[in-house]
């Protein structure tokens, strides 16, 4: 088990609980950052050079700046007076556990069958992107379809509607 | 303890914290913050088991990665629109002031 994983570990778990532990959103915003940073190393750890770079791609260079742009929309960098917690914390920490002891648990259960160190696998984006339009052609054109229809679904729902007009 | 199962421990973890933080917090932007949180776990997972499957150069953990990347991605645009609209009518991110669905 190399150092190099337990450093990259330890950052990405920091950043989701910091995500989810901090009071102000917008210091929230920014751990996730971190934690999708830390995945997007890991996805390197493994490999993975091309989903580690989309990675970075999408969730850092996309998605974080969308959660910032909705918190200060929606003036949610305000700390509630009344927690940032609700009510029925605690039945959500004890599923979390008890999904975390779960799965912990059958991975455990699973270590001697689990297949063990492999060769690295050599993998060239032009692998990729012709396993993208010949084999996974129709995955891709329906992922295309949702991209489209989910950004156009996203402007309307979030138009503003001029008064008088529904 | 191999190499795939510590990934595999790390991913049920960051899953684990997305789950309780989209359980407890009030906020429905922290919310989708915590599902995205339980995708990427899910995410690694597709890449670790591609990485030490038996058969790396088929591509299909890699490839389910991708396209689930582009599906989360497509899922907090819709998700964040959708908060954006609810604090312009209720005034409110608090998921716990929304207790009805009439407009």
């Amino acid at each position: 088990m190399s150092f190099v994983f337990y450093i990259l570990a330890a950052l990405t778990v920091a950043g989701g609980l910091a995500a989810m532990l901090l009071k102000n959103t917008v210091h929230c915003a920014l751990a996730l950052t971190v934690a999708f940073a830390g995945l997007a190393l890991l996805f390197l750890n493994l490999d993975a050079q091309f989903a580690g770079f989309a990675q970075i791609l999408v969730y850092i260079g996309a998605v974080a700046i969308l959660v910032v742009f909705a918190i200060l929309l929606t003036r949610g960098s305000e700390t509630p007076r009344d927690g940032v917690f609700s009510r029925t914390w605690l039945v959500g920490l004890v599923i979390a556990a008890g999904v975390f002891a779960v799965l912990g648990w059958a991975v455990i259960g699973s270590v001697r069958v689990l297949p063990h160190e492999t060769a690295v696998p050599t993998v060239t984006v032009l692998q990729i992107g012709n396993a993208l339009v010949s084999r996974y052609v129709l995955p891709l054109e329906i992922v295309a379809v949702l991209l489209t229809a989910a950004m156009i679904g996203a402007v309307i729902v979030a138009m503003h509607e001029k008064e008088g007009q529904k | 303890m191999t190499q795939l199962a510590s990934y595999l421990l790390i991913a049920a973890l960051l899953f684990s914290i997305g789950l309780a933080g989209a359980l407890t917090r009030r906020n429905a932007i922290l919310v989708l913050i915590g599902i995205e949180l339980m995708l990427n776990a899910a995410n690694l997972n597709l890449i670790a088991f591609w990485r030490y499957g038996p058969h790396p150069e088929l591509l299909t953990g890699m490839m389910f990665a991708i396209f689930s990347i582009a599906v989360a991605a497509a899922e907090a645009a819709v998700g964040l629109g959708l908060a954006i609209q609810i604090h312009r009518h209720a005034k409110t991110t608090d998921l716990d002031a929304m207790n009805r669905m009439k407009g």
